[in-house]
This record gives structure tokens, sequence and C-alpha cells, in this order.
């Protein structure tokens, strides 16, 4: 086996008759930045989806850090319990942030964190006392977590404040924080720029490129083709289902083999 | 004196519209959400039934409903209603919970999807979706249309007295029958005091909820 932390082969995935995703497969090392590009209805929103259990592929198979997540044939098998724990795996980006509204900005970050520490004293069989000792210490680690991260999106003095009070770009920050607080290994972001005033998209993109590591795996569907260039290890293009091109992004924005992939390039110069 | 004397009679009767209107709340208010789970339900036949049962309890007149819950056990199967109240409280109850349970389905189906999604991503049961992240946004906004209807279930607790359960209209009324008439428009009065500190109450709430938008 390679080392690859994502391995997908073979995703199908079809609404009624129309077949959206037509045997997508790539891998990814940890690390690395997938950025996704393509014309929009090619499927991207799908693939990413089907990451993140929100679809269910019809065929194929979903591998992170060699375990094996999703088998599309044999999916309709699995807990509740068990989707959850593997789709911790990854953690999503939406494009319309879909912050909880009423509650402050450190809460949703918190709240997820802190709902899987109450899950988690409920298996292991803790009360009392002893479980009110645990859930303290891991409200607090998960608390000063949330500001850390706060502070790494630019918006620790923001804590207090309710969703309706941000800014677009203020909100997609937050979301992604909310996003990492889950630790997942890969992070996937839906075109997280696309519902946001060109001037405010430059701080998300900022971030995001700011999250680039040797630990942090990124999988990005974005129209920015710049930033795709500059922060992406690896650029996949798709186009009606399938992977039509995809390579180190010098080379696929330097050198587009496919005339679809070289129209689009063009297309989003003109823009 | 007089006016004294009426209104302190009135005002005994009217007790029996604020029981009517509060049991009717207390009933209705968690019946009406059995009911939205229903018309909600993923197995067809039981949301059809449901939906079927919304629209003919919506679609009658809630006097009709009185008559039949008052009279039909007696009539169809022998079995007399014991009392008044227990027959206004059903058919209140029930027309109510209907009501309510529209307004529910309406502030569930409004929440977006994305809601649900930004949860289930996150890793939350089913369970932690809807205390957590939906249920306070649905109560937000179905706080104004239960106002609205909660109102109208003031006025309409006066409706008992078509089976002849009294209750403040039905008191004046024997007043009008010995030749007094304006103890019948004086009623209002009660009314309006209930309404309108219902109104300051609603109006509470929802400021109370406004410190957030959407
Ligand atoms: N839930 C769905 N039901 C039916 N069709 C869908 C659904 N989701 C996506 N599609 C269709 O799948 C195609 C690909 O959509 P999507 O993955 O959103 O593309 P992209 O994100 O690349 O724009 C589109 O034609 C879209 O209409
Ligand atoms: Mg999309």
């Amino acid at each position: 086996m390679s080392d690859s932390i994502l391995k997908v082969e073979g995703i199908e995935k079809s609404f009624g008759d129309v077949q959206v995703l037509k045997g997508i497969s790539f891998t990814l090392e940890k690390g690395e930045v997938l950025a996704l590009i393509g014309s929009s209805g090619s499927g991207k929103t799908t693939l990413l989806r089907c990451l993140n259990f929100l679809e269910t592929p019809d065929k194929g198979t979903i591998t992170v850090d060699g375990k094996l997540l999703i088998d599309g044939e044999e999916h309709k098998n699995m807990s509740d319990k068990e989707i959850r724990e593997n789709r911790l795996n990854f953690g999503l980006v939406f494009q319309s942030f879909n912050l909880f509204p009423q509650y402050s900005v450190l809460k949703n970050v918190t709240l997820a964190p802190d709902l899987a520490v109450k899950e988690e004293i409920k298996h292991m069989k803790l009360t009392g006392a002893q479980a009110k000792q645990y859930k303290e210490k891991r409200y607090a680690e998960n608390m000063a977590n949330a500001l850390m991260l706060l502070e790494r999106v630019g918006l620790a003095d923001k804590k207090d404040a309710y969703p309706c009070q941000l800014s677009g770009g203020q909100s997609q920050r937050v979301a992604i924080a909310r996003a990492l607080a889950m630790t997942p290994k890969i992070l996937c972001f839906d075109e997280p720029t696309s519902a946001l005033d060109p001037e405010l998209t430059g701080e998300v993109l900022k971030v995001i490129r700011g999250l680039k590591s040797k630990d942090t795996t990124m999988v990005v569907v974005t129209h920015e083709m710049e930033f795709a260039r500059s922060v992406a290890d690896k650029v996949i293009y798709m186009s009606n289902g399938v992977i039509e091109e995809e390579g180190r992004p010098k080379d696929v924005f330097l050198h587009p083999q496919s005339p679809n992939l070289q129209a689009f390039l063009q297309k989003a110069k003109e823009k | 004196m007089l006016f004294t004397e009426v209104t302190l009679d009135l005002l005994v009767n009217f007790a029996q519209n604020g029981l009517i209107f509060l049991l009717t709340l207390l009933g209705a208010i968690p019946l009406g959400l059995v009911i939205t789970f229903g018309s909600m339900s993923r197995f067809a036949p039981l949301k059809y039934i449901t939906k079927t049962f919304v629209w003919i309890i919506r679609g009658t007149p809630l006097v009709l409903q009185l008559f039949v819950v008052m009279y039909v056990p007696g009539l169809v199967f022998n079995a007399p209603m014991s009392s008044r109240l227990t027959a206004v409280l059903i058919a209140f109850i029930i027309n109510y919970a209907a009501y309510f349970s529209e307004i529910y389905r309406g502030g569930i189906e409004s929440i977006p999807k994305g809601q649900y999604e930004a949860g289930q991503v996150l890793g939350m049961t089913k369970g932690q979706i809807f205390s957590r992240i939906v249920l306070f946004q649905v109560i937000k906004r179905t706080v104004p249309p239960m106002g609205n209807e909660i109102i109208t279930l003031v006025k309409d607790t006066s409706l008992a007295r078509v089976i002849a359960y009294s209750e403040i209209i039905m008191a004046a009324e024997r007043y009008t029958a010995k030749g007094l008439i304006w103890p019948l428009f004086y009623t209002g009065v009660f009314f309006l005091v209930f309404v309108g500190a219902l109104t300051l109450l609603f109006g509470y709430i929802e400021r109370k909820l406004d410190y957030y938008k959407g």
C-alpha cells in the first residue's frame, strides 16, 4: 500500500437517470492541497458530498489512511454511528457558511466538540462527579482550542458576536475554524469564496493559504484560478462527471491538454 | 351597585373561558407536535392519513366540531358525553392541535437544509441536530404565528356556549333575557384586557428571541 492519506477509486453517482459522477479516481498525499476545478454542473460538489457522507456513492471506494471508509455497494449496511465516526475523517466548509445563527461565534466552534464529549461520556459509562469532572476538563480544552483557532483565522475579537453581525468573509472564517475544531484529517472546501463580495475573497483565501502545512490535507473546489495555481500541489479538472485532466498546477495551467480545459481556462482568464 | 354585581358575575364566568383556554393550550401544543411528525413522516400511509385529518379539522367550523363531539357519541355509540367541559376540550384541543401542527411544520420546513448538513458533517447525531440546532430556530420562527392563533383561541372559547357550556357570553345573555342589554356588550372588555395582556407577553418573547437574525 502507498502512504496516500486519501484514495478515491471508481466513484459513481447518479441522481435518477442522470449520472453525475462517472468513475472518479485519485489519490492525495498527506499535507497536499488539491484544487478541484471545472465548470458548473461538472460534479465537484457531488464529489465533496460523497467524501463527507452527505451523498452515498452508487459504486466505488474511499480509503483514508489505509482504512476503507466507504464502499458504494455496501454502504447501506453502515450504522448511523459508523457513518458519524467515518465522516469525521473529513471536514467540509460550505459555500454558504451555514453557521448556527442562534449561537455566538465561540459557541459555533465549540458546540460540536462539546457534544462529542457528551457522547464519549455516555460511551464510557461515566456518571456523577466523575462525569462532571471529565466534562469540565474536556470543555475547557475545547474552549481553549476554539480560541486558538479563532485567533488563527483572525477573529479572536469576534468570539462573542453572533453570525448575523459578521461580514461574509468573517462568517466563512468562523466556518473554517468550526470545521478545524473537529480536527479532520482532510478538510474540504466547496467554493468557499463564491458567496462573497469580491473584496472579501482575499481574507478567506489568505486564511486557507495559511492552513497549508505538512499536517493539513485539503481539497478545495474553487473558481479562483490564481489561488489554485499558487496554493495547490495538485489540480484536478472535472468535466461532465469525469476527471479530464490532472497534474501539478504548472502543468495543468500552463500546458492544458484537453480542449475543454483550454476553453475553461480561457474563459476564467477573461473574467 | 348593579355594575359591581354584573362585573363580578361576568368575571366568575370568564374564568371558564380562561380554563378552556389554558387546558386547550396544554393539550394542543404537544398534540400539534405529534401531528406534525405524522404529516412529515416518510411512511406514506401515515403521512396521508394525517394530512387528511388536518384537512378535515381545518376545513370544517369549530362550532360543527363541538356539536359532533357533544352529540355523536350519544346518538351513534349510545355513550353520551358525560360532561360538557370534556366535549369542549376534546373539540378545542383537536382543532387547535391541527392548526398548531401546520405552524410547526412550516417552521421546521423553513430551516435551510444547510443547517442540518452543517451539523451532520460535524459529527452530530440526528437528535443533537434537532435539539441543539433546529428546535430553537423553529421556536423563533413560530412564535409570531403561534401568538396569532393563541389570540384567536381566547375569543373562540366563547363558542363553548353553543353546546350550553356556561361561559361569559352565556352569562351575559341571562341578563339580556331579563331585559338588561349592556352586560352583553360589556363582555368585550374582558376579552380585550385578556388579549391585551397576551399581546404584551408575545411582544416580550419576540424581543427576547430577537438577539439574533435569521
Ligand atoms: N440532489 C440532487 N438531485 C438531482 N440532481 C442533482 C443533485 N445534486 C446535484 N445534481 C446535479 O448533478 C450535477 C452536478 O452538480 P454539482 O455536483 O453540484 O456540480 P458542481 O458543483 O460542479 O457545479 C448537476 O447537473 C446537478 O443538477
Ligand atoms: Mg458546486
